[in-house]
């Protein structure tokens, strides 16, 4: 980028005015030329943006399909790596079962530094980023989110609703 | 009752209503002419395009409380809005909207505007010392020696144009443009004029007085509600006059091409005239930076004053030779 | 015990001596203030409207970074690097994540290091925006705000894609990055370079040669190359005063001397020649991502990094130009997966300690412009 005109040129007494005047119009002939090109802006509430899948919002169980729940082993990976310790997994050990059942998945939003680390250690990929950017509450506790309930919420209300409809 | 004093309350009544409703469309025009030179839409939440939301916002500010901070002067502090509100209602009793619509006919009709408009000094000092803010000090400095040196290019600029008609009768001073303006042959005054009314109304590039980066907001920093609102609604009455006396003087007042019911249909190109001149003054502020003080004083005794001088002495000259 | 009154004594100022002090006062400028930008507050000696002395207050924003470095290992303090230096915050994390390459000797995939310029290339750009408009802002001027978020907003879409955040990235780690760049990616950032190369002519013309943008900042806060020096002023700063030192050229680091690109410096050291030098810096890096993009080979992003990253008894220290200049890392271990100690060396902090001295004698007004071309990033200063 470069600036044609010698900025710091001495020009003299009708050489300013004259340097001044035309830089003065220039300045305007801008902004007017930007008061009838459109908007840039969202209008938010009303409109949203597409947000990229990538997006990294808080933590959210993978839904599984084929068990119809989550992949979870309750290795407790992510509870370690996360640097904030906004994360508490508990599981129990069923009759006839391999390995522990999750019981609990709590995340504490209002720690998080959303860092990701929970998502990389995760053995069995069983967490991803959730794409809620729309995040807003009047108390604390409603960002302690119960994951395994909003798992449940994701893939059981869909099918209630359709449901209903018929 | 006798049809003078009925007269004079029905202008009274008419001139604040007229106050406010330009009050409103000036901070309309304000905030949706910015908006768009920034590429956004601003207002739309209150009525269509948000065009209620002026009156929201009054309501807004009637329904807040006056804080008066401690160690201030109650009295002066509450003294100041009206101080600064009450003169500016005053100039609209003179102005010819159109070739009847005239409140009071005054052959000293431009002094009488000019002198209203400087009482607008007095009520920010008060505003700035009552205050007890050094913030709000520093504003009314500026404001006062910005309104004082800036007053002098102003008059001489528009001497050029008395000279010309030898008239302070602003009917006077419309009926000599009959068949041109004197923008054509007074462009430098009405330039001159123009810049020291800016300065004069505290408009951007020249707010220093409420320069929101250093002064957080001047000279009413400490005022809120109403006491706020009375400073917004002077200085919009301010910006309405200082571009009415520019469009009587330069741009040929109510005069246009001639519509039905002429002694009033004037008032239509009058009011164009005048929000024509307001749109630059807007579109001004929202293009450049503020400038500082010395170089504020410096421009004015450098350039304008210097220039007004010329300008006034070629004036004379024309008006002897012709 | 120190009482409250032996405290608050500190942040007062000494009378300056050699002017009579009757009609002098003090001013507040700060913590809340509408251009000191976050919490800073400068006590201000004032003469009418002309700073006799200034100090700057800090602390308002203190989070004990560097002390919660000691108690977390490498990856769990890596989202605090983000937060120091929220304009920038991928310049922090390189610098962190290189600092514990270079201790325990990781190498980094090629693929990696490119992404890692281009990405904090592009974070430079979104910083100097927000700096553009804020300055612009201090000066008084509304609109240019509004134009340059309009374009840093383009700059953190293309990062949000890859990085997952708009602000506070967590992107970078030790071996690599987090996430492969794309296709797409590439498409768009060469679209967004060819789009900024325009909108710069509108900057210039609205800002550059208006006059009164120049008379506001041509001659104002004149920062000698000897001044500079003797604060230890970084970045665009230091560049502005002539001295063209600049860690990407000075100490390559990453694969920064592989691309052909110019340190601009300016000629007196005042705020417009700043302000010169940090417009050109966003050509410049523009330029960079460029040849970046061109020469981008293919190959792992994330090089073999061990599970539970030990770190040898010893220092380590790693210099990166962030966006406001020179910013260092020093690392003692004590052996174990914390360190010992991690001292941050932020730039604002230097750029900042020379304001006492610039602001003596000047208008407050020239203060808040002065000010601004410093580019302060306050959290970055508390820490």
């Amino acid at each position: 980028m470069n600036v044609k005109t010698d900025l710091r040129a001495e020009r003299g007494y009708f050489g300013e005015l004259w340097f001044g005047a035309k830089s003065l119009l220039i300045g305007l002939k801008v902004t007017l030329k930007a008061l009838f090109k459109p908007i840039v802006t969202v209008q938010y509430p009303r409109e949203e943006c597409d947000i990229t899948p990538n997006y990294r919002g808080h933590v959210e169980l993978v839904f599984n399909p084929e068990t119809g729940g989550c992949d979870c082993i309750v290795c407790g990976m992510c509870a370690r790596a996360c640097p904030s310790d906004c994360i508490t997994v508990k599981g129990e050990k069923k009759e006839g079962e391999k390995g522990k059942t999750l019981t609990l998945f709590s995340l504490d939003f209002t720690k998080c530094s959303l860092c990701g680390s929970c998502v990389e250690t995760c053995p069995k990929s069983a967490l991803t980023y959730s794409q809620d950017y729309n995040i807003a509450g009047f108390t604390r506790e409603e960002f302690h989110y119960d994951l395994i309930e909003r798992l449940k919420r994701r893939h059981q209300q869909p099918l209630a609703a359709a449901a209903g409809g018929n | 009752m006798p049809p003078e004093l009925l007269r004079m309350i029905i202008t009274a009544v008419l001139v604040v209503a007229f106050v406010f409703l330009n009050a409103m469309i000036l901070g309309y025009m304000e905030r949706k002419i910015s908006a768009h030179i920034q590429r956004r839409p601003g207002l739309m939440e209150v009525g269509p395009h948000g065009v209620l939301q002026l009156i929201v916002d009054g309501l807004k500010l009637i329904g807040k409380q006056l804080v008066v901070p401690e160690g201030s002067s109650p009295f002066l502090f509450r003294l100041a809005p009206l101080l600064s509100f009450a003169p500016c209602v005053l100039p609209f009793v003179v102005i010819p909207f159109s070739r009847k619509l005239q409140a009071v006919s005054m052959d000293v009709g431009l002094i009488y505007i000019l002198a209203m408009t400087s009482i607008n000094v007095v009520a920010v000092l008060v505003a700035g010392w009552a205050s007890n803010n050094k913030y709000s000090l520093f504003g009314t400095f500026r404001s006062v020696a910005q309104a004082v040196s800036y007053e002098i290019p102003m008059l001489l600029s528009l001497l050029a144009v008395i000279m010309m008609t030898s008239s302070f009768s602003l009917e006077g001073i419309i009926e000599a443009q009959k068949y041109y303006w004197f923008i054509l042959i007074q462009p430098v005054a009405f330039i001159i004029y123009f810049v020291s009314g800016l300065a004069e109304t505290n408009r951007a590039p020249f707010d220093l007085p409420e320069a929101e980066s250093e002064l957080t907001a001047g000279f009413h920093t400490e005022y809120s509600g109403m006491g706020f609102s009375f400073f917004f609604l002077a200085e919009y009455a301010n910006m309405f006059t200082v571009c009415s006396i520019a469009t009587i003087l330069f741009l040929g007042g109510w005069k246009g091409i001639p519509l039905p019911f002429y002694d009033y249909s004037g008032i239509i190109w009058f009011l164009l005239k005048v929000y024509g001149l307001l749109f630059v003054m807007i579109w001004a502020r929202w293009t450049y930076p503020r400038v500082r003080f010395d170089q504020l004083m410096t421009f004015c005794w450098k350039y304008l004053i210097p220039f007004s001088m010329a300008n006034l002495l070629i004036t004379a000259i024309m008006v002897k030779i012709i | 015990m120190e009482t409250a009154k032996e405290q608050a004594a500190q942040y007062t100022l000494e009378p300056a001596t050699d002017i009579p002090k009757s009609n002098h006062y003090y001013l507040n400028m700060g913590p809340q203030h509408p251009s000191t930008h976050g919490v800073l507050r400068v006590l201000l000696e004032m003469d009418g409207e002309y700073v006799i002395k200034a100090q700057p207050v800090l602390g308002y924003g203190h989070r004990m970074h560097e002390k919660m470095a000691e108690h977390k290992n490498w990856m769990a303090f890596m989202p605090n690097t983000g937060r120091m230096d929220y304009a920038a915050a991928l310049p922090f994390n390189h610098g962190y994540a290189a600092l514990f390459e270079r201790l325990c000797n990781i190498e980094v995939p090629e693929r990696a290091e490119y992404i890692r310029v281009i990405t904090s290339e592009l974070n430079r750009l979104v910083s100097h925006h927000l700096w553009l408009g804020a300055f612009l802002l201090d000066l008084g001027a509304f609109t240019p705000i509004l134009y340059t978020f309009d374009d840093r907003e383009q700059v953190l879409d293309i990062l949000e894609d890859i990085t997952g955040s708009r602000l506070t990235y967590c992107y970078f780690r030790v071996g690599g990055v987090c996430k492969d760049i794309d296709d797409k990616f590439v498409e768009r950032t060469r679209a967004y370079i060819k789009r900024q190369r325009e909108r710069f002519k509108v900057y210039n013309e609205l800002v550059t040669g208006n006059i009164i943008f120049l008379k506001r900042v041509e001659g104002v806060g004149i920062i000698s190359p000897e001044m500079a020096r003797r604060y230890g002023a970084t970045g665009p700063v230091v560049r502005g005063s002539g001295i063209a030192y600049d860690i990407r050229k000075a100490e390559p680091y990453s694969v920064y001397d592989r691309f052909d690109f110019e340190i601009p410096t300016g000629t007196t050291g005042d705020s417009l020649d700043r302000y010169l030098v940090r417009l050109e810096e966003m050509e410049q890096s523009l330029r960079i991502i460029e040849q970046a993009l061109e020469q981008l080979p293919d190959g792992p992003y994330l090089g073999k990094v061990p599970k539970k990253l030990k770190l040898p008894t010893g220092d380590a220290n790693f210099a990166v130009e962030a966006a406001r200049g020179e910013l260092s890392y020093y690392l003692v271990s004590g052996g174990g997966d914390m360190p010992y100690r991690l001292k941050i060396r932020v730039p604002s902090y230097s750029n900042l300690s020379l304001l006492p001295e610039l602001a003596q004698g000047m208008l407050i007004a020239d203060l808040v412009a002065a000010m601004g071309s410093l580019d302060l990033v306050i959290p970055e200063i508390d820490r």
